[in-house]
């Protein structure tokens, strides 16, 4: 048994899997709060990376001035997706909501490619060593940051939802937007300000992916891993789906680890999490923490 | 403040009876374009009263309400005639939420608190449309009106219906409004739960300053609280008069006071109450 490779996949299972989780967070958010299944989730990671590259690469920003300038960027490109499409679209049926949302990615791909180009490009160094050393484990600096970020993002979206006022407003909106306007709370602004904290978050994890691994329209990849992490999650819970995500990450890297060391199958980590998905869903149809409704009303 | 609502208030000493702070007026209202409800009803609201609006089921009693409070819009339905006037300006076809923060807060019918959140979400929900910094002190008060939702630290979902009742008037309170709009808070009360909730009702009232209006099938618990009250059916006033004078009246005595249990009788009778009343 290779103990050195398992603990190594472990590690880069658990940091994927908690980016996917920041993901499938940011997928569920605008799902939860708007009903609307967003199939462009990966497109807005892909967005933030390139406009945070271009920022770096070609305007030479420091790092600290234009990470900030490409979130409020995103915040404000949230809002204006939901206003300028997705608004017109309440009230019809929720199917073409959906085929906006995927003719939305087809064009955010297009756009990119036209604007960028399709050459992937190396990210700007932003960190001087290359690794540090964890309990005589050597990991990389990006790797750690990366797993930094993903839990600051999740511990944000917490105490959104925990303890402002604007967090508890979404949740009266998902949970009934007939109560929610009785308490004063506008939906219209809620279902912006959704598009708005799920385009910037996405953001942030499309530049972390973007500094690892450079920016390329591949990047938008992690906007299909949404799918198995929040269903898995259940569809409308935000901690599900960074369980959800965590769990994909590691099954990857675990069925990885089973098939370079034992099967040589070649490419069983890409489908592992979702023949894992199907024996879960069979097993709990609204996902691990999907909602199970209070009966007494 | 705009020259407009300057104009509409009284001037001094120009009228003897100063404007009520609500006043319908002849509105009527439809749902789905098609489905007319309301057909020119009318009402007012003195600054401070409790006001009784009592009428048989499908009256329009909530209709009316959603009216008031612009809940109707998520109903698909509309003010088309009339108009609805609080604090001197103009409040029919304003969205909801405008209408939360110009102080007239609903609740709803069957109490339509978020169950999925505790007691405290729902209380901190009520005050989403304040920015003061006494939202810890008022929640303090609602436990003080209501000491058991203190206790109740879990999902609001799995409070009783008097709680839920208690926790849906305490949101109200959260969010500072001149007027509660309340319906049927006595819906699924035990007898004894609805003396309590009305007479807090009552101390809310005194103590506060809020204007209610107090739509109510126990139309006997409505009456030992409010000075004035309205009577309709389909979708009209037929009755109006001080607490008192209701109460007294035999037509009412007859069919919202009367023993419960012989429907027949006051369906019968309630047609020709309706003929001999006055049109509003
Ligand atoms: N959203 C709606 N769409 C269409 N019709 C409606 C709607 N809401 C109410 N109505 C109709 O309007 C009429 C009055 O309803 P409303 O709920 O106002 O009555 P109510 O006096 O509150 O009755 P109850 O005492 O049973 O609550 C009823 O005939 C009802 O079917
Ligand atoms: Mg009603």
């Amino acid at each position: 048994m290779n103990t050195h490779l398992l603990i190594q996949l472990l590690v880069n299972g658990l940091v994927v899997g908690t980016l996917y989780g920041v993901v499938a967070m940011s997928f569920v958010l605008i799902y939860k709060a708007t009903q609307v299944v967003n199939f462009a989730q990966g497109e807005l990671l892909l967005i933030g990376a390139w406009v945070c590259w271009a920022l770096l690469a070609k305007y030479q920003v420091p790092f600290y001035v234009g990470m900030p300038l490409t979130l409020v960027f995103m915040f404000a490109f949230g809002i204006a997706i939901q206003i300028v499409v997705l608004r017109p679209m309440i009230g019809e049926p929720i199917i073409s909501v959906i085929m906006v949302t995927i003719a939305l990615s087809t064009v955010f791909q297009a756009t990119l490619k036209w604007i960028f180009g399709v050459n992937p490009q190396p990210f700007p160094q932003i960190f001087t060593s290359q690794s540090v050393s964890i309990g005589g484990l050597q990991i990389q600096t990006v790797y750690v940051m990366s797993l930094v970020v993903s839990i600051a993002m999740m511990i944000g979206m917490a105490w959104f939802f925990k303890v402002s006022k604007y967090g508890l407003a979404m949740r009266a909106t998902a949970f009934d937007q007939q109560v929610a306007q009785s308490l004063g709370i506008s939906v219209k602004s809620v279902f912006a300000m959704a598009w708005a904290i799920s385009a910037t978050v996405s953001a942030v994890a499309g530049v972390v992916v973007a500094v690892v691994n450079g920016v390329s329209s591949g990047l938008s990849a992690y906007g299909i891993k949404v799918f198995p992490a929040a269903i898995l999650g259940g569809l409308d819970s935000i901690g599900g789906a960074v369980l959800g995500g965590i769990i994909i990450g590691l099954l990857e890297n675990i069925a990885q680890y089973i098939d370079s060391e034992y099967l040589h199958w070649g490419n069983l980590y890409e489908i592992a999490p979702f023949y894992v998905l199907i024996i879960i869903l069979m097993i709990k149809p609204y996902g691990l923490f999907g909602t199970k409704d209070i009966e007494r009303i | 403040m705009t020259e407009a609502a300057e104009l509409d208030r009284p001037q001094p000493g120009a009228s003897p009876a100063p404007a009520p702070l609500l006043s319908v007026k002849n509105i009527e209202v439809v749902y789905d374009d098609v489905i007319l409800v309301l057909r020119g009803l009318s009402l007012d609201v003195p600054q401070g009263a409790i006001v009784a609006l009592l009428g048989a089921n499908g009256a329009g009693k909530s209709t009316t309400l959603k009216a008031i409070s612009g809940l109707l819009k998520t109903e698909d339905g509309e003010v088309t005639r009339g108009e609805i006037v609080f604090d001197g300006e103009r409040i029919d076809g304003v969205d909801p939420d405008k209408i939360v923060r110009r102080g007239i807060f609903q609740v709803m019918e069957g109490r339509r608190i978020v169950s999925d959140m505790t007691s405290l979400e729902n209380l901190r929900l009520g005050a989403f449309t304040r920015s003061d910094r006494n939202v810890a002190a008022d929640i303090d008060m609602v436990y003080n009106y209501f000491p058991r939702l203190k206790e109740r630290t879990g999902l609001a979902g799995y409070l009783s219906g008097g709680e839920q009742q208690m926790l849906a008037i305490g949101r109200a309170l959260m969010a500072r409004p001149k007027m509660i709009l309340m319906d049927e808070p006595s819906m699924g009360l035990s007898p004894l739960l609805v003396k309590e909730v009305f007479s807090i009702i009552k101390q809310i009232n005194r103590d506060l300053g809020v204007t209610i209006l107090l739509v109510e099938q126990n139309a006997r618990a409505a009456l030992s609280v409010a000075s004035h009250g309205y009577i309709m059916e389909q979708g009209k006033v037929v009755l109006d008069g001080t607490a008192d004078e209701l109460r007294d009246n035999e037509d009412v005595k007859e069919f919202y006071l009367g023993g419960a249990g012989d429907q027949r009788k006051s369906f019968k009778n309630l047609k020709s109450f309706k003929r001999r009343k006055r049109w509003l």
